[in-house]
């Protein structure tokens, strides 16, 4: 288990640097010079551009301003600042982060408690209404893009109903539950779909078998025996969603003007802001690889049948 | 490949079975065995029976029809149907814009008094064209190096699956949108931008697949037993490896242009894709966004193809990965 963790956490550097680069070069290559667009209207003087250029590393060669990032990244936990903004993307991103980590949490919390149910029920009427109800259900969910479910529950549910408030998150916890209804949609899909199979499968096994024919209480096998070894690939799953649904969400966020991770990302493309573009991204990169690591430590705990050598 | 133009590429469920089903057919391989190349002649008689074959079938054929040749559906009433002959005005001076539908104009009018319905229907050529585009793209590229990285295994093994270890790790939506807004500005991106952008971060997750399916059919004894009769490596990864391993790809794959029709659409919605004079669907409802309370067809129609376009990809992959596991049989 060292080992594979050794292995495991060692694996992330090449990734970690493989992901940045790509994404500092490309942030860098956007067109747009910001040293102007700090000035704005009025013509800068050369010593107010070289000022600004030493400042924001821009006088240097392209490769040393990503050795320079990455070692502030790495060293502080600074993200650079937003040289249009005037303020350090740190600051920027953990005003943005907490509505986010809220959405995503409680679009995580939707998938599990529905769409667990759901494939449960299905599993265990396997070929009865309630099973094809779930599969065609959520096969029809799958196919509306977010945006077009955003907008329909928006008009829907929020105006013509008035069951939720439309958009923004004037309304506390009420704001979040549209968006994270809309967010989880897809997931709660797969989760509801994995769980049909995964469970299908288990309960097929001997060890279910004996674990019936010894007499057990049936929400006994199911729940010890079943479930328990259904959900392993279930876990594994959620878990990678919520790895990225922590990077913001950018179709739910925009679709329900959310002040989100996301939503200042697709400003920020828009706008050239360079620093917040890399920096973001770079925040859902961590996150995505800290969220897996976990994921897959926990994986070769939750089966023990996995011997990582 | 991100699917269904959600936030996030989830496949993994798809892969997982998609493995699975790799994994099966090594196991039962009997009577694959006794009758040689009957794994797809089995597939095609076990599709034949299934209705959501046929929902699927005609759900492609007929957005691909509309994509080749939209004339054919305007046909009736071709002179109020042009989806580029807009006008505020009529010549007695009535508004034409938002119009709801009517006789007339099937769908209603947009914010510009343009034929909704001729709109809805040119909308599905872009569509079509990406989603068939960038999965015949990413399955180029995928499948030679995942099938090169699984076969041959070593240092070139390592790189492509490290690479792709960094493609997965960035968040796909986020990559497409930073990559086309480099290569190319807002007024000029056209359908090659978005094609090859998409293409280029959308062959990971078919490499990754081809690659475990490779790595699975190498073991099997016709590969030795090819080996034995003196076959040279490329003849044996090409007539023997491939047409068995390639069954999870191809399930894959169909699924993937249901998504990238979505992941399209959702870039021209966010105004990052395809911009006007462009006719996609996505653009349509980005453009249509202010007014989606107060004339919601302007939403309803180009939602409703986009999404039976993608459903009738999902089905249809649906189908085929059933009719290939024979473990449901």
């Amino acid at each position: 288990m060292f080992r594979f963790t050794a292995r495991r956490v060692l694996l992330m550097i090449p990734t970690f640097i493989g992901a940045s680069a790509i994404i500092f070069f490309a942030g860098f290559a956007l067109p747009g010079d910001p040293v102007s667009a700090f000035g704005g209207e009025r013509e800068l003087s050369d010593s107010t551009r070289a000022v600004l250029e030493e400042r924001y590393r821009l006088d240097q060669p392209l490769l040393n301003q990503y050795v320079g990032y990455m070692s502030d990244l790495v060293l502080d936990f600074d993200l650079g600042e937003s040289v249009l903004r005037r303020r350090p993307v740190n600051d920027i991103f953990w005003e943005a982060f907490p509505n986010t980590a809220r959405l995503a949490l409680l679009a995580v919390a939707i998938e599990i408690v529905i769409g667990l149910a759901a494939g449960v029920l299905a599993a265990l009427r396997k070929g009865r209404f309630i099973d094809q109800l779930v599969l065609v259900s959520t096969t029809l969910v799958v196919a509306i893009p977010v945006f077009v479910l955003g907008f329909a529950s928006q008009v829907l549910l929020g105006v013509k109903l008035g069951w939720f408030p439309i958009a923004g998150l004037n309304e506390g916890f009420k704001s979040y539950l549209l968006p994270a209804f809309v967010l989880a949609a897809l997931s709660l899909a797969y989760v509801a779909r994995l769980t049909r199979t995964s469970l299908v499968e288990t309960m097929r096994q001997d060890y279910v078998r004996t674990a019936q024919a010894k007499g057990l209480r049936p929400s006994r096998v199911i729940g010890r025996h079943g479930l328990r070894n259904a959900l392993i690939p279930v876990v594994t799953y959620i878990g990678i969603d919520l790895a990225f649904l922590m990077g913001g969400a950018i179709v739910t966020e925009t679709v329900f003007n959310i002040p989100g991770v996301g939503f200042a990302l697709v400003r920020a493309i828009g706008t050239r802001d360079n620093a917040i573009v890399v920096g973001f991204t770079l925040a859902a990169v961590i996150m995505f690889l800290l969220i897996s690591l976990i994921i897959d430590l926990l994986y070769a705990v939750l089966d023990p049948r996995i011997r990582y050598e | 490949m991100s699917d269904a133009g959600h936030e996030r590429p989830l496949v993994e469920p798809e892969v997982e079975r998609a493995e699975a089903i790799a994994g099966a057919r090594a196991g039962g391989n009997v009577e694959t065995l006794e009758r040689a190349a009957s794994l797809w002649g089995d597939a095609w008689r076990e599709l034949r029976k299934r209705w959501i074959f046929w929902i699927a079938a005609g759900l492609i054929s007929l957005f691909t029809l509309m994509a080749i040749v939209p004339q054919v559906f305007v046909a009736p009433s071709p002179a109020t149907h042009d989806p580029r002959d807009c006008g505020l005005r009529a010549e007695d001076g009535t508004f034409q814009d938002r119009l709801r539908p009517s006789s007339e104009h099937w769908f209603g009018t947009d914010l510009q008094g343009c034929d909704y319905y001729a709109r809805v229907i040119y909308g599905a050529r872009v569509s079509i064209v990406i989603g068939v585009g960038v999965t015949a793209l990413a399955g180029l590229i995928g499948l030679t190096l995942g099938g090169i990285a699984g076969f041959y295994g070593g240092w070139f093994d390592q790189l492509i699956s490290r690479f792709v270890d960094v493609l997965f790790a960035i968040p796909f939506l986020v990559a497409a949108i930073l990559f086309l807004n480099v290569i190319a500005t807002a007024g000029n991106r056209n359908i090659g931008h978005v094609l090859l952008v998409l293409g280029v971060f959308g062959w990971p997750t078919l490499s990754r697949l081809f690659r475990a399916s490779v790595i699975q059919a190498k073991a099997e004894d016709y590969v030795e037993a090819a080996r034995a009769v003196g076959a040279s490596n490329r003849r044996i990864l090409v007539r023997h490896i491939f047409p068995n391993a390639i069954a999870p790809a191809i399930v894959y794959a169909t699924i993937a242009i249901g998504g990238v029709i979505a992941v399209e659409a959702t870039l021209s919605f966010l105004g990052v894709g395809l911009t006007l004079p462009a006719i996609s669907w996505g653009l349509m409802i980005n453009t249509a966004q202010t007014r989606i309370i107060t004339d919601p067809h302007l939403l309803l129609f180009p939602g409703i193809f986009l999404s039976l376009t993608v459903l009738g990809f999902l089905l249809l992959g649906d189908a085929v990965r059933d009719a290939l596991d024979p473990r449901l049989r």
